[in-house]
């Protein structure tokens, strides 16, 4: 994206986080913000395997559940506090990006994508199967980050809304303008470069392989944050999170605001998460308005909401 | 010995079910290069639709043939209204949009029908058949006899008829079809009429074992696309082997190692398979034009 | 030793030779064509000799050192690039971007710096930056640095894939057919272009239909028919050369197979 410099993109997202709980008529929808965010966290890592570098997973939601569910364990079993079960879960993740990465990128289109699905589906297998461990479907609680007290310590107090519409923003924000430096540098062109064209690509001395791995353990390790953070909000986890609608609703997320740009992705984030909210008194048309929004956007604004609509915006300025 | 029978004789029924549905991501897949992640609601639709004109009065034949007619066009309209307008986007628009096709169909039949699991009478009643120690339902006869009838004749169709050579030539080229005057349009409708039908037909023949509600597609489509790419995407042979083998490693899997773990065979399968030969085992490899 | 030497490299596909027992080598600063009817095989050849294609036999030897099964970012990297006959542009970056992706070796550095923006990945990206800049003005297209590279003309995008090639600094540059699909003041600015990189001592292997700029700007021709060398010399030589002659002529009335894809 030319038009915009990459602090023009953070100082509106960071001006809109700051400005939106003015208009927010309960403390409920501090709960609905913070799951923007993190879900906004999750795709702008999509973005950056899908919209950088081309290449499609449909199992990303298994590294949501990992990191998830270390938060869930690793307090309980190793005696590490939250907060670095949240690096312990993103160092798991990696490793497992890093080690079925290597053979399954190799993959194409549909290939990839059924391999990166069968992926995500045995995470959350077992996740569901391993009772002894995880609780099972019935899922398993979360102890709560030690934060949020320290803070009241110092004499800020926060409710459990605020506390974590803050620190989901801020992780988005950070994940955000990690994303956007990636774009413009020499990784970031070259995974674009990838995504252009892989022959071209390759014969400007660029490995291909290596920088598909790089793309698949960096999104690896948001979408892991992601879930680590969602777990430890809701003090609650359950294999859905690695489930493989949590994976698809991820990828439309990316793909409905536009998966070539990081506000285009936070976007169709907000838009995915606020439209159960809005359904909620009818919540049997969900399915039906989620499937008709996916088919709709993919036809008639193929390159997502937002770049169709800047897209527009210009073509009328000229 | 008798429980491997038992084992077998299930995993071939449930491979035969995958094997349709891998046959009817086939047919699309290889008319429109589109891998359809719905293909699983046409199984859903053919059972809950017959579910319910059955319960409504309806004797079961008739019931079973409306089900079948009703997916075929849900298929045809899947096509025309979402998969058309969108030609020539690229994979990921392509799957967010099936996907977004599953959802929405099975949204509406949660609307439509209800949320709960049915089933109706098996054809030939429910008085197990005894061969050498294991038993099988009659059900599974019809399963594995639909599945048998279905694939013969789609051989016929396709070797013996024009119509299945046109639909040969337009997967083969579709530019040179149109130039020899093939219909590519109608050819189209036709491969999704035809797959939202066998993929229907399953859901017939398997309900009175299985039961059906509305979210069973999801799974199947999941099973029967790793069949079909196990087999090779785009090849009816590896279709057929690729579900009952499928079928069979599940059965096992289930019986001897875990049954917790059985639904995982697929994917491991899947994983394994695209590792050591990404095309599948029958598939056709491509060399990158530059 | 030659800089880049190629000795008895063939290939087939599915039964049909492609290309057969072809070999002939390059000095610095030497333009070397590769000419012959359709389907001669003259992508074919670029595709193993760039490392897209793994031949059955033959090798491919830079500094006398075996690159036979190298992939193609080794190869790019030890000096040998290429263009394609297709274009192979990277159409949702900017022009300027397209080439700064050719300096991606002198630039890339630690992926960490690159994801923090820390200074070292900026003062990379900087550099690489003006470089590119510079390229940019070298085949005049300095002024559209800033546009969608999707937006240019295809004689433009030619000259853009050349550019970026150079941001490689490679010693050995396959070009091929940068001239088709130009017009004439275009051709001859590709021309003058190709002749100035091989005064510069890159060895240039070119696969050109234009054959009057082919006959002024090489200094040695190499002429395939159906995948076999069938003559090879200097531009005067070869124009004589009664089986080149032949072949040329041959070509227009039978159906030639396409061997390329």
């Amino acid at each position: 994206m030319k038009l915009s410099s990459k602090w023009m993109q953070l100082a509106a997202l960071a001006v809109l986080v700051a400005v939106l709980p003015l208009f927010f008529p309960s403390g409920y929808y501090y709960r609905v913000g913070a799951l923007i965010f993190v879900n906004g966290l999750a795709v702008t890592g999509l973005v950056i395997l899908i919209g950088y570098a081309g290449q499609i997973s449909l199992g990303h939601a298994g590294f949501a559940g990992i990191g998830g569910y270390a938060c869930a364990l690793a307090p309980a079993h190793l005696g590490l506090p939250p907060s670095l079960s949240i690096l312990l879960g993103a160092v798991i993740s990696a490793l497992l990006a890093m080690l079925i990465g290597k053979p399954i990128l190799r993959l194409r289109g549909y290939y990839l994508a059924v391999a990166t699905l069968g992926f995500g589906i045995l995470v959350s297998m077992v996740l569901t199967n391993e009772r002894a461990l995880t609780g099972g479907p019935d899922g398993m609680a979360v102890q709560g980050l030690a934060l949020r007290k320290i803070l009241r310590g110092w004499g800020w107090k926060l409710t459990s809304g605020e506390f974590w519409y803050i620190l989901s923003a801020l992780a988005m924000l950070v994940g955000v303008w990690i994303a956007l430096n990636l774009f413009q540098s020499a990784t970031g062109r070259a995974m674009r470069a990838l995504h252009g064209s892989e022959v071209a690509a390759r014969t400007v001395g660029i490995d291909v392989a290596r920088l598909k791995l790089q793309a698949f353990v960096i999104s690896a390790v948001y979408a892991s944050v992601a879930g680590s953070l969602l777990a430890l909000q809701n003090q609650f986890v359950t294999p859905d999170i690695a489930g493989f609608m949590h994976s698809i609703e991820m990828v439309t997320m990316a793909v409905l605001g536009g998966v070539g740009s990081v506000l285009g992705a936070v976007t169709g984030s907000a838009i995915l998460t606020l439209l159960p909210q809005v359904l909620t008194v009818f919540a049997e048309y969900e399915q039906l308005v989620l499937g008709l929004v996916m088919i709709l956007v993919m036809i008639f604004l193929p390159r997502g909401l937002l770049p169709s609509i800047a897209a527009k915006l210009k073509g009328r300025g000229e | 010995m008798d429980a491997l029978l038992q084992f077998m004789l299930s995993g071939v029924t449930v491979g035969a079910v995958y094997a349709l549905v891998a046959l009817g991501f086939t047919i699309i897949y290889n008319a429109s290069d589109v891998v359809n992640f719905a293909q699983g609601e046409f199984v859903m639709l053919g059972g809950m639709i017959t579910v319910f004109t059955y319960q409504a009065g309806l004797p079961l034949p008739l019931a079973a043939v409306l089900a079948i007619a009703i997916t075929s066009l849900v298929g045809v309209a899947l096509n025309k209204l979402a998969l058309e307008p969108a030609r020539g986007a690229p994979v990921v628009s392509l799957i967010i949009i099936t996907i977004g096709a599953s959802i929405f169909i099975r949204g509406a039949a949660q609307l439509i029908f209800d949320k709960q699991l049915h089933r109706f009478p098996s054809f030939s009643g429910d008085a197990p058949i005894h061969i050498f120690g294991a038993t099988l339902v009659p059900q599974s006869l019809w399963v594995i006899g639909g599945a048998v009838l279905v694939f013969i004749a789609l051989w016929l169709f396709f070797t013996k008829t024009l119509t299945g050579k046109a639909v040969l030539a337009t997967a083969n080229n579709r530019l040179a079809a149109q130039l020899v005057g093939i219909n590519t349009g109608w050819v189209m409708t036709l491969s999704f009429a035809l797959s939202a039908a066998i993929g229907a037909l399953a859901g017939v023949l398997v309900t009175p074992i299985t039961l059906v509600g509305y979210d069973v597609g999801v799974g199947l489509a999941l099973k029967g696309f790793a069949a079909a790419m196990l087999g090779g995407m785009g090849n009816p042979k590896g279709a057929l082997v690729g579900g009952i083998s499928l079928g069979l490693l599940e059965a096992l899997t289930a019986g001897y190692l875990s049954s917790q773990y059985k639904d995982a065979v697929a994917f491991i399968v899947i994983l394994a398979v695209l590792f050591v030969m990404p095309q599948g085992l029958f598939g056709k490899s491509t060399t990158e034009r530059v | 030793m030659s800089l880049l030497e190629v000795s008895g490299l063939g290939i087939g596909f599915g039964g049909l030779r492609a290309v057969d027992n072809v070999g002939f080598s390059a000095q610095p600063g030497e333009i070397v064509s590769i000419i012959g009817p359709n389907g001669a095989g003259k992508t074919t050849l670029f595709n193993m000799i760039s490392g897209v294609y793994l031949p059955d036999s033959g090798h491919v030897r830079l500094d006398g050192k075996d690159v036979t099964a190298a992939e193609p970012h080794r190869l790019a990297r030890m000096g040998l690039t290429r263009t394609f006959q297709n274009l192979q542009i990277f159409q949702e970056m900017t022009v300027l971007e397209n080439v700064i992706v050719g300096f991606h070796q002198s630039e890339s550095g630690s992926l960490i710096a690159d994801l923090l923006a820390l200074p070292a990945a900026r003062r990379r990206a900087q550099a690489a930056r003006a470089q590119a800049q510079e390229l940019l003005k070298r085949v005049r297209l300095d002024k559209a640095a800033e546009e969608l590279a999707g937006n240019l003309s295809y004689g433009a995008l030619k000259r853009l894939e050349i550019a970026r090639a150079l941001a490689m600094q490679p010693r050995v540059l396959l070009l091929d057919e940068p001239a088709a699909g130009c017009n004439a003041v275009e051709t001859e600015e590709i021309d003058h272009l190709i002749a100035e990189l091989a005064k510069s001592g890159i060895a240039i292997l070119l696969v050109e239909h234009d054959m009057k700029m082919v006959m002024r700007i090489s200094n040695h021709i190499v002429v395939l028919d159906h995948g076999e060398k069938i003559a090879e010399g200097s531009p005067e030589s070869v124009s004589k050369n009664p089986a080149v002659i032949a072949a040329y002529l041959g070509a227009g009335d039978e159906e030639s197979v396409d061997a390329d894809s």
